[in-house]
């Protein structure tokens, strides 16, 4: 066990490796230049050259990814370029907002799933599974901001009953997390329905209806728990749809989260602060993933054999 | 034929054939159909005041806010979409396949490589990376597509990877090593053609997948650049008008969903056939 849980934390570290290494790489090749972008338009060539060497951008590749490693070691995500603010100071300003909005969209979807799939499964090939069916491959084919735009045009423009945008009471989260968690919602009703069909026509099901118990009894005590698994899965690969997602909802809805510092910072060729926040998402992915897999020994014992 | 018989018999993916068959018509006979130039500016295609016009009347759909008919934009937006769809997913489906197949196969040192390579692309959030990438690319039509193959390739990769695995061990590709078959003639005769319906599903699916995260490069102003109509531009450009005019949100909104929705519906239809073990497990 012990063993197995270092072997995993290396394999962290090295993924979190490779996605600083691949980033810092992607943003040297490209041909945007954050040092003619700081010095403005009309600055010279050499006031260019300066800004570039002080922020030691005129070194080799190699050189400079060292130093950004060597930092990272140190826990120092460096300095935002165009704010002079430390880039993690930044990004923990800005995480309790994303967080929340994070959170509630899960909450949103996976209940709103959960039900769904549930009741789908249960009325497997009537009307109603296939209104479910239909709903989801809905749910999951609509563009994000689309659906962002029209909640804020009924919900907020014309029935006022939200406001536009803005942060800070839980009306003000109630539509972005509507609009993460409907469109999430989507695969985890289609994902429980499956395991649910699966798990409903086992053998130990059948002999609990063959002792008479009810039908709500056999679905809520004896088949959901066992289809749960698959969603705690999904939850940790969620994180990381989310984290690309948040950049889209919160602009919509002028949420002060990561995704708006990342947004900024990327129309502004802030380096640092496009690092940070690529880390911080990929740290996310994985702790994610992490906790789906320490989870899911817990719900399903016979996982822990394995 | 079978495949084809078997999709018209479901309704849903009759829908769905339905809706896409009409997409490509439109992207195709864009300039039979298109009432007005897509670029044109009209006087008369403003108000007294200046806004634009709703839907009825001479523009079937209404205007936008420069004066320009939206009917006409979206059906060329729709050759910007599939263009998109089928490059970039193409481009998608066929690294997929290829690191998938050559992980798969030759395994070792390589192999095992390629397959850490996307895992690591696995940790990657892929919506961050492509608004990262199409932004401070100068975008274009080819750019946002390459952008876009570049961070959906990773989930065909690791299907392909699994299937290969499994077609490896099989006996009928011992008894082909037994004969003697070189690895180009396996791959490409034995192992290639029953990855096949995998490729096909993939590729229907993916391309939903597609317009959709062009849409949203777009929508952010980081993806196809107007004048080039797309679907996503459309709305970036009314978006800070959308209260008083709806219209261009929600029409070109409803037919990036439909279009979308057409194709997955396709994908799953096709899934449930080429691939019986799957069938209704959604």
């Amino acid at each position: 066990m012990a063993i197995l849980f270092i072997r995993r934390l290396v394999q962290m570290a090295l993924i979190l490796l490779g996605v600083a290494a691949i980033t810092f790489v992607l943003l040297y090749a490209l041909p945007a230049d954050p040092a003619r972008m700081i010095a403005g338009r009309s600055a010279t060539a050499q006031t260019v050259a300066n800004i570039r060497r002080e922020l030691g951008l005129d070194q080799s590749l190699p050189v400079q990814f060292w130093s950004y490693l060597s930092n990272l070691l140190q826990g120092n995500l460096g300095r935002s370029y165009a704010q002079k603010t430390e880039v993690a100071t930044l990004i923990m300003a800005r995480l309790p907002a994303t967080l929340t909005l994070m959170f509630s969209g899960i909450v949103v979807e996976v209940v709103l799933g959960l039900t769904l799939g549930t009741i789908a499964a249960v009325r497997r090939g009537g009307f109603v599974d296939r209104l479910v069916m239909m709903a989801s491959f809905v749910g999951v084919s609509a563009p994000q901001f689309v659906v962002a735009l029209l909640l804020l045009y009924v919900f907020a423009a014309t029935l006022g009953w939200f406001p536009m945008s803005g942060y800070g009471t839980f009306s003000h989260v109630v539509l972005p997390a509507a609009t993460l968690g409907v469109l999430g919602a989507g695969w985890y009703a289609r994902m429980v329905r499956s395991a649910m069909i699966d798990v409903l026509n086992q053998d130990y099901v059948r002999t609990a209806r063959a002792k008479g118990l009810s039908s709500r009894r056999i679905t809520f005590r004896h088949a959901l728990p066992n289809a749960v698994l698959p969603v705690i899965a999904m939850i940790g690969i969620d994180i990381g749809q989310f984290m690309g997602g948040v950049v889209v909802v919160e602009a919509v809805y002028g949420w002060p989260g990561i995704g708006q510092l990342a947004w900024q910072a990327i129309q502004q060729v802030d380096i640092p602060i496009i690092m940070g926040v690529t880390l911080t998402s990929a740290l996310a992915i994985i702790l994610g993933n992490l906790v789906a897999d320490l989870i899911a020994p817990v719900i399903d014992p016979r996982i822990r054999t394995r | 034929m079978r495949v084809m018989k078997e999709l018209l018999r479901q309704p849903v993916a009759l829908f769905g054939i339905l809706i896409v068959l009409t997409v490509v018509i439109a992207a195709l006979a864009a300039p039979m159909i298109a009432p007005f130039d897509p670029d044109n500016q009209m006087f008369d295609g403003l108000s007294l005041e200046g806004a634009p016009l709703p839907p009825g009347g001479p523009f079937l759909l209404g205007t936008d806010t420069l004066g320009r008919d939206l009917f006409s934009r979206l059906l060329y937006g729709a050759r910007t979409s599939l263009i998109i769809g089928l490059v970039a997913n193409g481009v998608a489906v066929t690294i997929g396949l290829f690191v998938g197949i050559v992980a798969g196969y030759v395994r070792g040192f390589f192999g095992t490589l390629l397959m850490r390579f996307t895992d690591l692309m696995m940790a990657f959030p892929a919506l961050l990376l492509a608004i990262v990438l199409a932004a401070l690319l100068r975008p274009s039509l080819w750019i946002v597509a390459m952008v876009i193959a570049l961070v959906n390739w990773v989930q065909v990769a690791r299907i392909v990877y699994t299937e290969t695995r499994g077609l490896v061990e099989r006996d009928f590709i011992m008894a082909e090593r037994s004969l003697g078959a070189g690895h180009g003639r396996i791959l490409f005769l034995h192992i290639l053609p029953h990855l096949m319906p995998t490729a096909i599903v993939w590729g229907t699916l993916g391309i939903a997948t597609t317009v959709l995260l062009e849409a949203t490069l777009s929508f952010l102003g980081i993806g196809v650049q107007p004048p080039q109509p797309s679907w996503g531009n459309i709305i970036f450009e009314s978006q800070s008008y959308f209260q008083a005019a709806p219209w261009l949100v929600f029409f070109p909104g409803a037919i990036i969903l439909l279009t979308a929705l057409s194709f997955n519906l396709v994908g799953d239809a096709l899934r449930d056939i080429l691939d019986p073990t799957q069938r209704g497990r959604g």
